[in-house]
């Protein structure tokens, strides 16, 4: 008795999840069928790819706005489009070898930990181009195109904004991974807070990063919001109002710890980096002063734009304030609180990095 | 632990030279019957640890733990012989096992395993068609001319898993012959460590225990074995060889440690693999920020790149990944099979798996097993970090396991813990990697698609009842009791 009543529930659930799903069809399928026609043809011939790393293009970092850059290009240049995640670092050989195979006139890569198997199948593959994000190689390699940034210059003016800004006299900073591309953020930020400090003869604090020993606060992965807003926390508990999270992702435990603080009638601000986090990170923007950003879609545009018009080149492409290629963003919200003349130093410090008056140095800048 | 178990057997060795010898004599002769047959044939002159109950499917409910234990002391001091209960064969509940559902999960039959797969991949070629575009734009005018959609549907899944094929086993656009298989190299080439990881799982499978720990095993293999290949510099030969060791014992010490906590502390076997996992991965952190790890005048947390004396060499030139390693694997897999099914160690490996109380009355060294079966787990899964760092990667990264350590449980679970079953549910995974790479340039369908796969696999492997019922196969008319879900796993016990 008990098993067939069972049974009849189980049909019974079944033919009403399959009414519901024939319903939803019914509603949803009643439209015109379309004429036959041909659907819309690309333009070139020219093939665009992409090889991301394990962050995959949904990171909302370096391996999303590439890809949002080569899509750009699919739309405004007319190019066909390939794109592959890597899962792992095992991932990333064979889906090199099969971009080439699937004759991609120009591949991108996306991170350091692709170098190597960027540069093997350069070496085998002389007749293709490769572009690589975040990659400077010792030798130049005749066909593969590094895109790398010094991004120092733009944090250095987040830092400056910062000390400029705070009302407690402490900062704070801290990063995803130990990785190059990360401390290089966190370098910017202090040469920028020290700058402020021996211009103005102020002593403003900054926590987790020593740019000396090259040591400070790691989350150890791009993922775990919580670490970020666990350390975020500890930084406003040891007094610090402006914390710049350089982690990605985790980025957004930074800014719920600051919402929570805010929401407690303390007056705390974020600096968001890689991308301008009004737009990206809108739930943030009360508390977001600046961003750092990286401008990664734009440079693989262009990588793409020469590529197909004939005029690649194994020359570096460098990011820095004077391109463009870094920038600070703007402050938005908080445009009446940076007062006139912080922002007419931070447009001074702009001119003289750019012009090489004022050098930034970080052990990760890129070596041009 | 044992030492209740010691006055029975005064020499401390119930398995000493002779009955090994004579065992394996009967093995020889005996080579188409089961382990089960031959054992309960053969009296060795080892203790009975097992109960008739066991060899019969639809027995009734096995008999309390007190009454195992008499018979085991009973036969123990006997001269009755084994009887190797190899865990494939258990049905239903063990006396005092307090993982049968553990159990249950790992023995479902062979067709549970092929049916688990196929169903797997229609699901997964529902959801291709679910995201694909041109679904979605013929189910807006369903109703107007429903072939549309039902030609959407089925060309939206043919066309990835046609990719997926053609990523993983033929390529018939490929450049001659070489170029037609050059996707069946890249699935072995793929399949090496998932074979060898899932090996070290499976075996501690077959001795009851769970170990999730081959991730960090492979880590810390792969650390010594990268080190030994960057940083000395030796002749062909030797050097890989000392590698290849390096690798094993690295994994080895990473496995065995696991099973010296368990024997001495009784610390449990998940936990520990867990935090040690944690542990090899941080501890390779740490050591990508060393010097010693650094490729010289640089910052990024990578190593240099091993000395070609080092790597293994590729069987079929440059032109494929396919390395040494895999014909190694081959070999492994013999071992593996041989270990557990011929051998004293092996067999005391099923015994605890099966039952550690009566393994352990009958006189067997249930630490000694413990430690030992994880150092052996950790040595296969060392064999995948040297897979990794010596085969296919050639640098230590923070990612050189990748996610083999966890597919590697997928794997023995596919494979019902049995060496071949392993070994041909590692190709199987290999192949899934290796095609959704076309599958992902082709048809552009996501590569989480064959990782839904995956867990669907392992999800329905884990309910051998629902995919029986999906294709139909339960037995039907039963009475009530024995159409409940306790007695559907003692009907799936006997394929093994």
């Amino acid at each position: 008795m008990k098993i067939s009543l069972r049974a009849n529930v189980k049909r019974g659930s079944l033919a009403g999840v399959a009414s519901v799903g024939a319903a939803a069809l019914l509603l949803t399928g009643c439209g015109p069928a379309p004429q036959a026609g041909s659907p819309s043809a690309t333009a070139s011939d020219y093939t665009g790819c992409i090889v991301s790393d394990s962050g995959g293009f949904d990171d909302q970092s370096f391996n999303q706005s590439s890809y949002e850059g080569l899509k750009k290009s699919e739309k405004d240049l007319g190019i066909k489009v390939n794109q592959v995640e890597s899962k792992t670092n095992n991932d990333f050989e064979p889906n090199l070898r099969a971009m080439v195979s699937a004759g991609c006139n120009l591949t991108i890569t996306v991170g350091f930990l692709l170098g190597d198997a960027t540069k093997a199948q350069a070496a085998a593959n002389a007749d293709k181009h490769f572009a690589i994000i975040d990659v400077g190689y010792d030798k130049p390699i005749a066909n593969v195109k590094p895109i790398i940034y010094d991004t120092a210059q733009a944090a250095f003016m987040a830092g400056y904004l910062a000390a400029a800004s705070t009302k407690t006299g402490t900062v704070a900073t801290f990063g995803g991974i130990k990785l190059p591309t990360v401390t290089i953020f966190m370098d910017g930020y202090a040469d920028g807070v020290k700058y402020y400090n021996e211009k103005k003869g102020k002593s403003v604090k900054l926590l987790g990063w020593d740019k000396a020993k090259q040591d400070g606060s790691f989350t150890d992965d791009f993922e775990k919001q919580d670490k970020g807003k666990q350390l975020t926390q500890n930084f406003l508990d040891q007094g610090a109002d402006i914390v710049m999270p350089v982690a990605g992702p985790v980025g957004k435990g930074a800014g719920a710890a600051l919402k929570e603080a805010k929401a407690a009638g303390k007056d705390v601000k974020l600096i968001w980096v890689d991308s301008d986090g009004f737009l990206t990170a809108p739930d943030y923007k009360d508390i977001m002063l600046s961003s750092v950003m990286k401008q990664m879609g734009s440079a693989v545009e262009t990588v793409v734009k020469e590529d197909k018009d004939g005029k690649f080149t194994s020359e570096p492409y460098v990011g820095t304030l004077a391109n463009d290629g870094v920038q600070l963003a703007p402050f938005h919200d908080f445009d009446s609180a940076v007062p006139a003349d912080v922002k007419s130093e931070l447009d001074q410090i702009k001119k003289d990095i750019v012009d090489g008056k004022l050098k930034v140095e970080s052990a990760a800048s890129p070596k041009a | 632990m044992t030492d209740q178990t010691q006055p029975h057997h005064p020499d401390g060795n119930p398995s000493g030279p002779d009955a090994d010898k004579h065992e394996a004599d009967k093995h020889d002769t005996d080579k188409h019957h089961t382990d089960k047959h031959a054992a309960d044939k053969h009296d060795a002159g080892r203790p009975h640890t097992d109960k008739p109950h066991a060899d019969r499917h639809h027995a009734p409910k096995p008999a309390d733990e007190e009454t195992a234990a008499v018979v085991s002391l009973d036969t123990a001091g006997g001269a009755m012989g084994p009887s190797a209960v190899p865990a494939t064969a258990q049905s239903g509940k063990i006396p005092g096992g307090p993982e049968t559902l553990v159990r249950r999960i790992f023995t479902g039959s062979g067709t549970v395993s092929v049916l688990a797969v196929l169903l797997a991949l229609i699901l997964g070629g529902l959801l291709i068609a679910l995201t694909d575009k041109q679904v979605g734009a013929t189910a807006s005018y369903l109703l107007a001319r429903p072939t549309d959609f039902l030609s959407a549907v089925w060309n939206a899944a043919t066309r990835s898993y046609v990719a997926l094929f053609q990523g993983s086993v033929f390529n018939p656009r490929g450049g001659g012959i070489g170029g037609q298989f050059a996707p069946l190299m890249e699935t072995l080439t793929i399949a090496t460590p998932l074979i060898t990881a899932g090996l070290g799982v499976a075996l501690a499978f077959r001795a009851g225990l769970f170990n999730i720990g081959a991730q960090g095993q492979i880590i810390i293999a792969g650390i010594l074995a990268a080190w030994t290949g960057f940083a000395l510099h030796l002749p062909v030969g030797l050097h890989l060889l000392l590698v290849l060791v390096a690798g094993i014992i690295g994994g080895a010490f990473w496995g065995g440690l696991v099973g010296y906590l368990k024997a001495r502390t009784g610390a449990h076997e998940v936990i520990l693999t867990i935090m040690f996992n944690y542990i090899a991965l941080y501890l390779l952190r740490y050591l990508l920020n060393t010097p010693a790890f650094r490729r010289p005048g640089e910052s990024n947390p990578i190593s240099p790149i091993l000395d070609p004396s080092a790597v293994y060499p590729q069987i079929f030139g440059s032109q494929y990944r396919l390395h040494l390693g895999f014909l190694l694997a081959i070999a492994i897999t013999v071992f593996v099979w041989w270990l557990l099914n011929r051998s004293t160690v092996g067999f005391e490996f099923r015994a605890v798996g099966a039952n550690p109380k009566a393994a352990q009355t009958a006189g067997i060294n249930v630490s000694r097993s413990t430690i030992l079966v994880m150092a052996i787990a950790g040595a296969l899964a060392g064999l995948s970090g040297v897979a990794q760092v010596a085969g296919t990667e050639k640098v230590l990264t923070d990612g050189v396991a990748a996610t083999y350590g966890f597919d590697a449980i997928t794997v023995a679970l596919l494979g019902r813990s049995t060496p071949w079953g392993t070994f041909a549910a590692g190709l199987l995974f290999g192949a899934f990697r290796a095609g959704a790479v076309q599958m992902q340039i082709q048809t552009g369908t996501p590569i989480d698609i064959v990782l839904v796969v995956q867990s669907l696999i392992v999800l329905f492997i884990a309910a051998p009842p629902l995919v029986r019922a999906v294709f139909g196969l339960n037995p039907r008319r039963k009475k009530p009791v024995t159409a409940g879900k306790s007695k559907t796993a003692a009907t799936t016990g006997g394929a093994a």
